[in-house]
């Protein structure tokens, strides 16, 4: 097993780091870690999909001097799945953080646990 | 009830820890059965045969990703620019300066960019590097945008690298600059009409297409500046939504608003 | 084991020691900057596996946009920690 995890190592770190990502989301108490856990979640899927479509000694899919054989170039489709994919993951961030800066606001803390208890005072207080 | 409490974060603590090596373990035993890295997928070759072989007759770009995504595929690029407008609304909802959305005592952060609106932010090193770095970033994003059926790139990084050159351009010279070229009306209009030509164009396309009527949009020579028929107007429409969605995002995490705010400034 | 080959492993490590850098770092401000060297690395990556695509959006956006608006987030929180140190500081001069 650890000879074909060495001979697939591009998708063995991309599963690592999906992996990191995942034990940053459960573990980390700040919400602005765990978005970052989630974007390294993110880089780790693209690099899973994009290293399936990788070809060795071939050339990025860009047609020049009129090559035309499939046999020449990468496959296009992981890249053109992980480009959209990349854009999509930035606007998500960016909700995700303007989400955690209106709960900095109500709450003055990004640690989730200190939100939870906040959170319940106020509800007693009521 | 803090015993509950402890005794909930240990087994929380067990339970994860379980998880993510579970999860991990069964992912790589998984990858170590893959096909190996750097060899060709047998069944994946199909679709790609179609996609190098025909693709620069059929769409007339060289560039095969960007034949991809914006001839073959191009609805699902459609919903991919409308989920970064949708992104940009959702950050105007929750960022978005306005009487009910702030309290006085804890947003003071914006009357803080308020003083400094009218000075020239940023520090001179960053002004400096904006003077001899920003026209060259702005033709790098436009060529990108304009080549994108010939090389590398197109719409969606084209737009990313003019939206990261406003970003710099309004973190050196300050917004007072920026908004004397790009204002909130200009944002909305080019978001709108670009949308709008997008949906309609395509949809042009694919009725068409789906009838088997003609199609009158030239492909023109592959390999030439105007070639891919609709591809280059379609890169154009989603480069000018990915930089506006981009400046659009870093104006409303630093000031509440996309444009100059004069309802709510001239009233401090 | 060629060159690239060799340059591509050291790459990967440098990856994953990134990822575990981020989730050791207490401060928010490292962790941020150590988030957008990994896109930086990622981008070399995707040269490597011939993507250009993929690189010249992965430098702008992952390396670009997304750490700005980390840093923004970081730089707002801080802002209204500032006021309200001040605030307090005001208040308990008064009651002094």
């Amino acid at each position: 097993m650890i000879t074909h995890l060495w001979i697939n190592n591009e998708e063995a770190v991309a599963i690592i780091l999906f992996g990191i990502g995942f034990t940053m989301l459960l573990f980390q108490k700040n919400l602005l870690k765990k978005l970052i856990g989630m974007n390294i979640m993110d880089t780790g899927v693209f690099l899973f999909l994009a290293s399936m479509g990788y070809i060795e000694g071939r050339k990025a899919p860009i047609i020049t001097d009129g090559v035309m054989e499939a046999a020449a170039y990468i496959n296009p489709v992981p890249a053109g799945l992980v480009l959209t994919g990349i854009v999509v993951s930035v606007s998500v961030t960016a909700i995700m953080l303007s989400l955690s800066v209106r709960l900095y606001k109500r709450y003055h803390t990004l640690n989730i646990d200190e939100m939870y208890e906040r959170s319940r005072h106020a509800a007693e207080d009521r | 009830m803090k015993n509950r409490k402890k005794l909930f974060d240990k087994l929380y603590n067990v339970v994860a820890v379980i998880c993510c090596l579970l999860l991990i373990g069964v992912l790589l035993y998984t990858v170590a059965r893959l096909p190996h890295y750097g060899e060709e997928n047998p069944r994946t070759v199909e679709v790609v045969e179609r996609y190098v072989e025909r693709g620069v007759e059929e769409t007339g770009a060289v560039n095969i990703v960007a034949g991809m995504i914006l001839d073959y595929r191009a609805f699902d690029t459609l919903g991919e620019s409308h989920v970064l407008f949708t992104a940009l609304i959702c950050v105007l909802i929750l960022l978005g300066k306005d009487e009910k959305n702030m309290r006085k005592e804890f947003d003071s952060y914006y009357t803080v960019e308020y003083e400094n609106y009218h000075k020239l932010a940023g520090d001179s090193i960053l002004r400096l590097v904006g003077y001899l770095l920003l026209p060259c970033l702005f033709l790098f994003g436009i060529y990108i945008l304009l080549n994108g059926q010939l090389s590398p790139g197109g719409g969606f990084s084209g737009g990313a690298i003019m939206g990261a050159a406003l970003i710099i351009f309004a973190a050196g010279f300050g917004f007072e600059t920026v908004d004397k070229v790009f204002t909130e009306k200009l944002l909305k209009t080019v978001t709108f009409i670009a949308l709008t030509f997008y949906s309609f164009a395509k949809g042009y396309v694919f009725f068409t297409g789906a009838n088997g009527l003609e199609n009158h949009v030239p492909k023109g020579i592959p390999g030439m500046i105007l070639s891919g028929g609709l591809i280059l107007p379609l890169d154009i429409a989603v480069g000018f939504v990915v930089a506006c969605t981009m400046f659009g995002f870093y104006s409303l995490f630093r000031r509440g608003s996309i444009g100059h705010d004069h309802t709510f400034m001239d009233q401090q | 084991m060629g060159i690239t080959q060799a340059f591509r492993i050291l790459l990967l490590v440098l990856l994953i020691g990134c990822a575990i850098a981020v989730n050791l770092t207490k401060n928010l401000m490292s962790a941020v900057i150590i988030f957008m060297s990994y896109s930086s690395i990622m981008c070399i990556l995707w040269i490597l596996m011939q993507s250009p695509d993929l690189a010249i959006t992965e430098a702008a956006v992952g390396a670009g946009v997304s750490g700005t608006l980390f840093l923004m987030t970081l730089k707002k929180i801080r802002a209204e920690d500032g006021e309200e140190k001040k605030k307090k500081k005001k208040t308990a001069g008064r009651k002094g």
